[in-house]
């Protein structure tokens, strides 16, 4: 292979839409190159993977300079679910999938889909709360193992 | 721009190899393309899924995601990816003398 990469293993800390999807595209585009590819969710990154959160992936418009809004009008109520509405529709019109689909479609590609331990302990969860998809529940040294060999990305 | 013989055959390829004009390719060549891939043989279902990228190609000028592969090929994601392991869309597009898809998705 030389210099190509050949496995990647990405982390998914942040539950907001634009948190969640970067490290999404990236796994996805790694299976798409025959790249092996593992995701590791950690902390609000378990959203994405918690069974009922993960319909909720919501854009942040409080503290998001990118949003260029007042933040005061970012933190109206509803605001987060028009921009996030706004957003999923401009996706969906280029061919991107909702959360849930992507996630789904990106296991399908043979990657690997794993949850924090720590963040799992933490927020109280079992392996019950994630969707089906979620291979186990790890820790960070069985991470680093799984990771072995390849590039990892941090979102 | 260069060429490569397939099937007896020369053919303008790009540097990845993709064939530079899809009119070039014969099933035949197929055949070989798929070996340098490491697919042999080619079996009904690849050849469904190449078919299919030719297709498109003609259609849109552009060969289909996986995604789309995957909601309009009668081929799931999971079976594309068993077909061809190192990337469907790619690999496939290749089989089939078409260009490279350019999608992120």
């Amino acid at each position: 292979m030389g210099d190509l990469i050949d496995k990647v293993s990405i982390i998914i800390s942040k539950g907001s839409l634009e948190g969640v999807y970067p490290g999404l595209i990236m796994a996805n585009g790694a299976r798409a190159e025959g790249i092996e590819a593992n995701l590791f969710f950690t902390f609000f990154g378990l959203d994405a993977i918690h069974a009922k959160r993960i319909e909720h992936i919501k854009v942040a418009t409080v503290g998001n300079p990118g949003m260029h809004m007042a933040t005061l009008v970012g933190a109206l109520p509803g605001m987060s679910g028009i921009a996030t509405h706004l957003m999923e529709r401009k996706m969906s019109a280029l061919d991107i999938p909702p959360v849930h689909e992507f996630i789904e479609m990106i296991s399908d590609t043979g990657a690997g889909l794993y949850a924090c331990k720590a963040s799992v302990d933490m927020f109280g969860f079992t392996k019950d709360d994630f969707i089906s998809q979620v291979q186990d529940i790890i820790t960070v040294g069985e991470f680093y193992e799984k990771a072995a060999g390849g590039q990892i990305i941090f979102t | 721009m260069s060429t490569a013989t397939y099937d007896g055959v020369s053919v303008e390829v790009n540097d990845e190899g993709f064939f530079e004009r899809p009119a070039q390719w014969t099933e035949a060549m197929a055949i070989e393309l798929a070996r340098h891939e490491g697919i042999d043989p080619l079996t009904d279902q690849h050849w469904k899924v190449i078919n299919f990228m030719r297709a498109e190609y003609f259609a849109k000028g552009t060969g289909p995601t996986v995604r789309a592969l995957g909601k309009t090929s009668g081929v799931s994601v999971k079976e594309l990816y068993q077909l061809f392991p190192k990337g469907p869309a790619k690999t496939a597009a290749k089989i089939a003398g078409i260009p490279k898809p350019r999608g992120c998705i």
